[in-house]
């Protein structure tokens, strides 16, 4: 197997004794099948076991390894050194607070998912001793929004999140359209309270980074745009007196 | 039901660029093409001044510019936020103040138009 010799800039800070984030350069010997998050794995377990990190699948599955490599918002399981120059800079998510090195206080984003209503909401009954049906057609329509991980690189790629830390951002926007357009939903106009007040989708100013970023393929900027025009029509249609939008 | 305001400025907003999306371009070809002395018969003045005469071509018209002035003031003022200014609320008075300016002459100019 080659060995790659990677130099890793990785931020640090300790809030208890730093005063500000400062890098630190380690030299890896990289196998060129390996992963950043391999490299990163390689300094926790052979040069420092003090630096601070979230992972766990090492498969694209559960989101907890996302962090800035070279200033891109990135899933460090799934960004190849073979795909990198020999220098590569670790940071933290971008538009977090850090919690110590490469971790970031999650809480903010944590409270916004909970915020949309992530669940199928019913005002009918659900079916009695029989399953809800839909159709392949019915599940193709928010399919793409159910891969997402959370692992908030969108929320660091959004300029948006980065000067307003109130607007509801990326994620949780697509996770409430991902109900929204559920056959077996009925919470629309309930949500809609939250998604198109001011903090909603209207801060978003279609930049795409969200979409550009997403490791899954999801493609946030697409849910937040059609929530717009969901918005706006549902303005009309109540300026107008028509009956409330329901789904 | 909490439905902020922007929803109204965004309709306009997203209605306008969608038109002007496929409008400027053919606008900035036909300019060219008059630039290098090909005028078809249509663009003469007489036609398009005809064309602006008649009530049809002046709701075309109407249209395409009181959308276009809105999703030009509704970009600008995200222009801002985007550069960091943090005036939202005098940005927004004075470019929706300039869109509504333009909405009236464009209205009153077209009208005038016999």
């Amino acid at each position: 197997m080659t060995i790659r010799q990677l130099e890793l800039e990785v931020m640090r800070y300790d809030p208890e004794k730093d005063e500000a984030p400062w890098f630190q350069n380690y030299s890896v010997p990289c196998e060129e099948d390996w992963a950043i998050l391999d490299a990163i794995n390689y300094v926790k377990e052979n040069i420092d076991t003090t630096l601070s990190y979230r992972w766990s699948c090492h498969m694209m599955v559960c989101g907890s390894c996302g962090m800035m490599v070279n200033g891109e918002p990135s899933l460090t399981c799934k960004t190849f050194i073979r795909d990198l120059p020999d220098k590569v800079r670790i940071e933290p998510l971008e538009n977090f607070p850090i919690e110590r090195d490469l971790v970031v206080v999650l809480d903010d984003v944590m409270q916004k998912l909970h915020k949309v209503q992530p669940y199928i909401i019913r005002k009918d009954a659900p079916p009695q001793d029989k399953e809800f049906k839909q159709s392949p057609g019915a599940l193709e329509k928010f399919k793409q929004y159910t891969m997402c991980i959370n692992c908030m690189c969108c929320y660091a790629a959004c300029p948006q999140y980065g000067l307003n830390q109130n607007f509801i951002g990326p994620a949780a926007l697509a996770l409430a359209h991902r109900y929204n357009l559920d056959s077996r939903d009925q919470g629309k106009s309930q949500r809609l309270d939250i998604l198109a007040d001011h903090d909603g989708v209207w801060d978003c100013s279609f930049v795409g980074a969200c979409s550009e970023v997403c490791p899954k393929h999801v493609d946030p900027a697409a849910a937040i745009q059609q929530m717009k025009i969901d918005g706006a029509m549902e303005w009309w249609k109540q300026k107008l007196g028509f009956p409330g939008g329901e789904s | 039901m909490a439905i902020a305001k922007k929803a109204v400025v965004w309709g306009l907003f997203a209605a306008g660029g969608t038109l002007s999306s496929f409008i400027f371009p053919a606008l900035i070809a036909l300019f060219l093409l008059v630039a290098l002395g090909f005028t078809p018969d249509g663009l003469q003045y007489e036609h398009i001044y005809a064309f602006a005469a008649s009530w049809l071509g002046k709701a075309a018209l109407f249209i395409v510019l009181f959308l276009s002035l809105w999703h030009a003031a509704h970009r600008l003022r995200v222009v801002f936020h985007d550069f960091g200014v943090r005036k939202d609320g005098l940005i927004a008075t004075a470019v929706y103040l300039v869109a509504t300016a333009g909405t009236v002459m464009t209205a009153f100019y077209l009208y005038s138009i016999n």
